[in-house]
């Protein structure tokens, strides 16, 4: 029976390794739905998912060792019990160098996975290290704002020339409303300002690999690069209520031109009052 | 041959059992009603022993709450047996509300009713005193009071039941406003405001504790009882109670806050001009992130008053049933000392995505991920300590063995979370439900299972059964990876956590299959768990007898009569080494108590 637990602990483990072995292959994996499947769908993301499988590994050859080691433990332990085993307790107060040792050994590797994330961290947060292309005044995309049980999205409008006009933090005439869902262009770092107009909630696009809570009270910018066009899930990760699950949303991602030809017929359908355009020779006639 | 004969202990113990009998244990030399002496008791023993039995109950409770959780999102919308038709009126569907209301009811009662009063409460009570060689707590009528204010505490986590809502909705952690604001969520009405009294009583429940200990571990410890000959349990819930007295008046204080805007008209944590529920906007100048900072100062160190304790109890178990010293005894101590102190500064990993300044997140990136290192420390030395040991193979062996396996496996989930770019990923993802479930379930609770096998014949004078608790070992075993481990892949996956749908998304449509495999686990481990409370009680009554030290062991505690009557110990024991000297070559036996005032028969060299 002793044997049977010894193998009942090691057989868990080889199934929980073998379990993420095939977890790609059988879809548990990164979320892979969007147009990138399993790989992030922007470069940040792709970093994260780097760091994800730097700790993955590290954690993974932990695992596994130390498993074996109790696995090895066991049987031994086991073996000393057995009938005509003649083998002595191995009475010992513990070791001093092992000590030392296994505890500047990992010391030295989680420094190195926490110092190794400061980068990415930074990008992804800091907001004198976001990416020049967001500084640029003029483009921030749109203002996010997170209500019981949907996503608000206020773009700054087209102005006579037909480009964007800048973001303007008080609402505008001009400006052009949509819900749930956030149009961006491909490829190019964007901004958003998040806010919430309740309680707290939070900006998730899984695809993506962003999140942000989106807290009554602050304009927190967010920004993200969508790097192929198509459509990705933007959901609510902070529990914000009964409706949680159903702050069901969506990002498209279009090529810079047909982005701004969105915008401009989003405009021209909120602005449209249903009254036939004036033929030209009235126009001129006035 | 098995070293750990319970025969023997009985005949060692024998003498000294006749002399006091097991019948009069409870009310040795002082003549107390039924009422003082099983109600209003002021024995840390019978305290103990009421914190036990009251927690095993919630944990009942807790369970069923979480099976809810678990059907709705196996069997979506369907009408649940049993359960579904005691509080929703949707004729046994879960309607979402209710979701949210289970899912912050199975935290709150799981954590604050069970995990916290069953390590600081039961095994603390019942053990400090006893392992440390005193009569009784420094402040038995404090300690008393600690546990019946628990009960204020059940009542008002009971009373959110029958409130609109059927229970407070917005989360073990409360985030505000929809705590804060009545009209946010169903829940946040009267129901908020009592679990919010509740979470209060817990806290004076647990501060009484935390004092009482303090005071006990360093005032009453038998003559010889240095701190560095303290068992590793001892040490713990020293540390824990250390822990708990710091961390709790923070929340304490924010939980007034909480009710005073509630209640009051202030507006610590509600910002202006917020409309929810079109009701009126809000004024006043309130920060939401406040609360989530003062929240995780305590809560953040009480994962660790979750976790500490059962560590230290898994220590001696596992050096007994190894029969080996522990392996690094003072490394063991410093570790755990050194997981109380970065404790204290980790509590932002908790608020990487929440918008707190990033320069905060990157300091709490390196205090969080430096923690792993006392707990990888912990895990090499109960490794070591099985190491070439005679192991034993019962129910307190298995359950220790799957305490360190499983907490292996809640360490290195913990590291992802610790950095700040994956967890920006996996935050509030089911990776963190697999994460803290493999720590507060997979390590503390099969810790707590180990401990109540081991323990018990000293509560009451008997065995529990082995052959049942081998069973329910092995049920919960499966049961529980079963449930926990497929929640690592939903996380990575992107599955949010409380989603009363999740399948309304199609990127997650696919994991239905693999959601109904966790509940028909998490059945089988909820159903596994009366076999603990009919062994519990069954053995009570029915098992075997044993005498002092049915397992061999070294503690004060086994020099004991079992059950102990009223002052514990029939002279003041005096203390010669520390508590794990098993299988020492220089002695006869393979255990060596630590009360025994006997030399080496030759002189001891140095190890």
């Amino acid at each position: 029976m002793k044997r049977f637990w010894c193998a009942f602990f090691m057989f868990w483990p080889i199934l929980a390794f073998y379990l993420c072995w095939i977890a790609p292959e059988m879809n548990w994996w990164f979320p892979s739905n969007g147009p990138t499947g399993m790989k992030a769908a922007s470069p940040i993301g792709a970093r994260i998912d780097d760091l994800f499988y730097m700790i993955l590994y590290i954690t993974t050859a932990t695992f596994v060792g130390t498993q074996i080691a109790l696995g090895y433990v066991l049987f031994k332990g086991a073996a000393m019990t057995d009938e005509g085993n003649e083998e002595k307790v191995w009475y010992s107060h513990g070791s001093h160098s092992l000590e030392v040792i296994w505890t500047i050994v990992p010391a030295c590797i989680l420094l190195f996975i926490a110092l190794y994330q400061m980068d990415v961290v930074k990008e992804v947060r800091v907001k004198t290290a976001f990416p020049e292309a967001t500084k640029q005044g003029t483009v921030i995309l749109a203002e996010v704002t997170a209500r019981q049980f949907e996503w608000r999205i206020r773009y700054p409008g087209i102005g006579p020339d037909g480009k964007q006009l800048p973001y303007s933090p008080q609402p505008q005439p001009t400006d052009i409303y949509t819900v749930n869902e956030l149009v961006c262009p491909t490829n190019i770092p964007v901004t958003i300002i998040l806010q919430s107009g309740d309680v707290q909630h939070a900006f998730f696009l899984p695809e993506l690999r962003v999140k942000q809570d989106a807290v009554p009270g602050l304009d927190i910018p967010v920004w993200f690069q969508a790097s192929k066009s198509g459509e990705y899930t933007l959901l609510c990760a902070e529990l914000c209520g009964w409706g949680h699950y159903k702050m069901k949303a969506k990002l498209v991602a279009r090529p810079e031109a047909e982005h701004l030809a969105y915008l401009q017929e989003l405009a021209r359908r909120q602005n449209y009052d249903g009254v036939p355009e004036a033929p030209a020779e009235v126009a001129k006639g006035e | 041959m098995s070293t750990v004969n319970p025969a023997i202990g009985t005949e060692a113990g024998h003498g000294h059992a006749e002399e006091h009998g097991h019948g009069d244990g409870h009310g040795h030399g002082h003549h107390g009603s039924f009422i003082s002496t099983y109600v209003f008791s002021t024995d840390h023993k019978m305290i103990g022993k009421q914190f036990l039995i009251t927690t095993l109950l919630c944990l009942m409770v807790g369970g069923a709450l979480a099976l809810g959780v678990r059907w709705q999102l196996a069997f979506r919308w369907e009408a649940m047996p049993f359960f579904g038709q005691l509080f929703s009126a949707q004729g046994g569907q879960i309607s979402p509300e209710f979701y949210t209301m289970l899912v912050t009811m199975h935290a709150s009662v799981m954590i604050f009713l069970v995990i916290i009063p069953i390590l600081a409460g039961a095994f603390g009570n019942f053990l400090i005193p006893l392992m440390i060689g005193a009569d009784d707590m420094a402040f038995p009528i404090l300690n008393m009071l600690s546990y019946w204010f628990m009960w204020p505490a059940i009542f008002c986590f009971g009373a959110s039941f029958f409130c609109a809502g059927n229970g407070a909705a917005s989360g073990w952690t409360s985030y505000p406003a929809l705590s804060a604001l009545q009209e946010a969520a169903p829940g946040s009405g009267m129901a908020q405001t009592w679990w919010l009294f509740g979470l209060t009583f817990v806290g004076f429940s647990s501060m009484m504790g935390s004092i009482n200990y303090m005071t006990t571990i360093i005032n009453m410890r038998a003559p010889g009882m240095t701190l560095f000959r303290m068992p590793l349990t001892i040490w713990a819930m020293f540390i824990t109670a250390i822990l708990q007295s710091f961390a709790l008046p923070v929340l304490t204080a924010a939980g007034f806050m909480m009710v005073a805007d509630r209640m009051l008209g202030t507006t610590f944590f509600i910002p202006g001009g917020i409309v929810v529920n079109d009701g009126d906007p809000t004024v006043g100048g309130g920060q939401t992130l406040l609360w989530q900072h003062l929240f995780w100062f305590y809560s953040h160190p009480a994962v660790y008053i979750m976790l500490l304790p059962a560590m230290g109890m898994v220590s001696d178990m596992l050096a007994c049933m190894s029969r080996k010293p522990i392996f690094g005894y003072k490394p063991m101590v410093y570790s755990m000392a050194a997981i109380a102190g970065l404790g204290f500064i980790v509590w932002g990993h908790h608020m990487f995505t929440s918008g707190m300044n990033p320069a905060l997140g990157m300091t709490f990136m390196v205090s969080t991920v430096m923690i792993a290192l006392p707990s990888a420390v912990k895990v090499f030395n109960w490794i070591g300590t099985m190491w070439g040991g005679r192991l034993v193979f019962n129910t307190v062996m298995l359950n220790s063995v799957a305490f360190v396996s499983m907490f292996i496996v809640g360490g290195l989930s913990g590291i992802f979370m610790a950095a700040v770019p994956v967890d920006i990923y996996i935050h509030d993802t089911y990776f963190i439900v697999a994460h803290f479930h493999y720590v507060l379930f997979g390590a503390t609770l099969f810790g707590c299972f180990g401990a109540i096998q081991f323990w018990f014949p000293k509560m009451y004078g008997r065995m529990m059964s082995e052959r049942l608790g081998k069973l329910h070992f092995f049920l919960t075993f499966i049961g529980f990876n079963g449930t926990f481990f497929p929640m690592h892949l939903l996380g990575v996956s992107g599955m949010p956590r409380r989603y009363a749908d999740p399948y309304l998304h199609p990127y997650l449509e696919h994991l239905l299959p693999m959601n109904q495999f966790m509940t028909i686990c998490a059945i089988l481990m909820g159903c596994a768990q009366f076999i603990l409370l009919f062994n519990f009680f069954y053995s009570r009554r029915c098992g075997e007898e044993c005498g002092r030290n049915p397992w061999n062991a070294n503690g004060l505690e086994w020099t004991a009569p079992s059950p102990p009557g009223h002052g514990n110990f029939e002279s003041v024991p005096n203390v010669y080494r520390g508590p794990y000297e098993y299988s020492d070559p220089n002695h006869s036996e393979d255990f060596w108590l630590q009360t025994d005032p006997a030399k080496s028969k030759t002189p001891k060299t140095a190890h």
